[in-house]
């Protein structure tokens, strides 16, 4: 094997890489602002609340991130209303298209993530909030949901992990992102155990970047459940 | 709406497609899958660090991404060997490398289930198959084996969830699975919302298949258990 065409491409696989990391990144924090609501809805226990988002949930999580990106970037084509409207110049474009899919599909599984936490919620904890006179919103804010995304940090971690694999779409629909400069260092050379050895690389730094941080974030916000140093 | 269904069997000649690869894969994912945990929990420190980076770097590293380095860098190795041997051309199936590397990334996840779930059977029960005079594969096959399996269902239910949705990347490498023939139907009609969306529900379908299978394999594997309970409840 021959790593050299690696060396001489590696400024595009670093941009690749930018956009690997902007895209994950931009999909996590509107996936999480979209999570949050559906996932606190999801886990009341009124069904005209819970219908919809424990509904987008399930669509989101039973069917492949393939098929969620093809619907939006292939799909949408397909209604004129959509390629007459202002909308058509965010549609017509892959990258939006992808982080448009992206974004959904982590909202649909971290809001399953919320979901459980709440659900584990202690009963003693809910009460206390109520013994305190908390209204429900604020008990929602001050006691539920603190202790409930301490509970879900782990579960997230993974869930960041995986949404990580799930942007070498980006690179099926035509976006340069690692997996994309892979497939054009391949197609150019014909280098494949190299090309995507490489890109497999930079995937694995990335996984062990986010497994770190995420051990740092349990250790700040489960510091209370450490056992005490001696 | 006609013409969604005018292309329905097209579609589901690509939804058979889909399940045999994905069945497939999963044969080859238990075992590779036993094969990692036997490695996991082995007294040789080789056969712990083999397992060890199996299962990190296939965690890891994208699935579509091993796909096409196993697709494309496949086809350059078996040249080579072919080359070696002096056979004629061997050419790569995108089945086959599907099948291949789905098996071989889910072996990964199967052999943390599967490795737990070991685990999880009382030492008692195999220590009493070896009092029998058992020889360490029949104590395997007649007792850690069929008690493991109750362990091994909610993680292998889920794993198999997965591999399923996974199964749809195969259509990047040209395999023409569902998703694939929906784009063909959906660019033939120009109507690729209906075909996709048809190909989602179609996924939701096997999902929710799979999922009475599975309760039932649960239950019948958990009868034992049931009935300490009762038992328990009634006396």
């Amino acid at each position: 094997m021959d790593f050299t065409v690696i060396i001489d491409n590696l400024p595009l696989y670093l941009s690749g890489l930018r956009v690997t990391i902007e895209l994950l990144i931009l999909a996590l924090l509107c996936g999480f602002v979209l999570a949050l609501p559906l996932g606190v809805a999801a886990a009341s226990r009124r069904a005209t609340v819970n219908a919809f988002p424990r509904g987008f949930i399930y669509f989101m999580r039973g069917t492949p991130l393939l098929a969620q990106v093809y619907l939006i970037y292939h799909g949408f084509a397909q209604f004129d209303f959509l390629r007459e409207s202002m909308l058509w110049a965010v549609f017509k474009e892959a990258y939006w298209c992808a982080l448009i899919g992206f974004s959904l599909n982590t909202a649909g599984y971290t809001a399953e993530i919320i979901r459980g936490a709440i659900a584990q919620t202690p009963r003693g904890e809910i009460e206390a909030a109520r013994a305190c006179g908390m209204r429900p919103g604020v008990a929602l804010r001050r006691v539920i949901l603190p202790s409930a995304l301490r509970r879900a940090l782990p579960a997230y971690g993974n869930e960041v992990i995986f949404m990580l694999h799930g942007t070498v779409i980006a690179g099926v629909i035509t976006l340069v992102d690692l997996f994309g400069a892979a497939k054009i260092v391949n197609s150019r050379h014909f280098v494949p155990f190299e090309s995507f050895i490489a890109a497999g690389f930079f995937y694995l730094c990335l996984t062990f970047l986010i497994v770190w941080l995420f051990k740092g974030a349990e250790r700040k916000w489960h510091a209370h459940l450490r056992p005490r140093a001696a | 709406m006609a013409e969604v269904i005018g292309y329905l069997p097209f579609i589901l000649t690509g939804t058979v497609l889909t399940v045999q690869v994905a069945l497939l894969s999963l044969v080859i994912a238990c075992a590779l899958g036993m094969l990692a945990a036997a490695a996991k929990l082995s007294d040789s420190a080789a056969a712990r660090l083999v397992g060890g980076v199996y299962t990190t770097l296939i965690r890891g590293i994208p699935d579509l991404v091993l796909m096409t380095l196993l697709f494309f860098g496949g086809q350059i190795a078996i040249n080579h060997l072919t080359d070696a041997l002096g056979l004629g051309y061997v050419d790569v199936s995108p089945f086959a490398a599907g099948v291949v590397t789905i098996g071989f990334i889910f072996g990964a996840y199967m052999g943390e289930t599967f490795r737990g779930a070991i685990l999880a059977v009382p030492r008692g029960e195999i220590e009493a198959g070896a009092a029998f005079g058992m020889s360490p594969a029949r104590v395997f096959l007649r007792i850690t084996l069929p008690a493991m399996v109750r362990h091994a269902l909610p993680g292998f239910g889920n794993n198999w969830l997965v591999l399923m949705k996974t199964t749809a990347l195969v259509s990047v490498i040209g395999l023409h699975d569902m998703v694939f023939k929906a784009g063909q139907a959906g660019g033939a009609t120009r109507q690729p919302f209906s075909f996709y969306l048809l190909v989602a529900l179609l996924f939701l379908l096997l999902t929710a298949v799979s999922n009475l299978g599975l309760r039932y394999l649960e239950r019948r594997y958990s009868v034992g258990v049931h009935a300490t309970v009762a038992d328990a409840e009634g006396a």
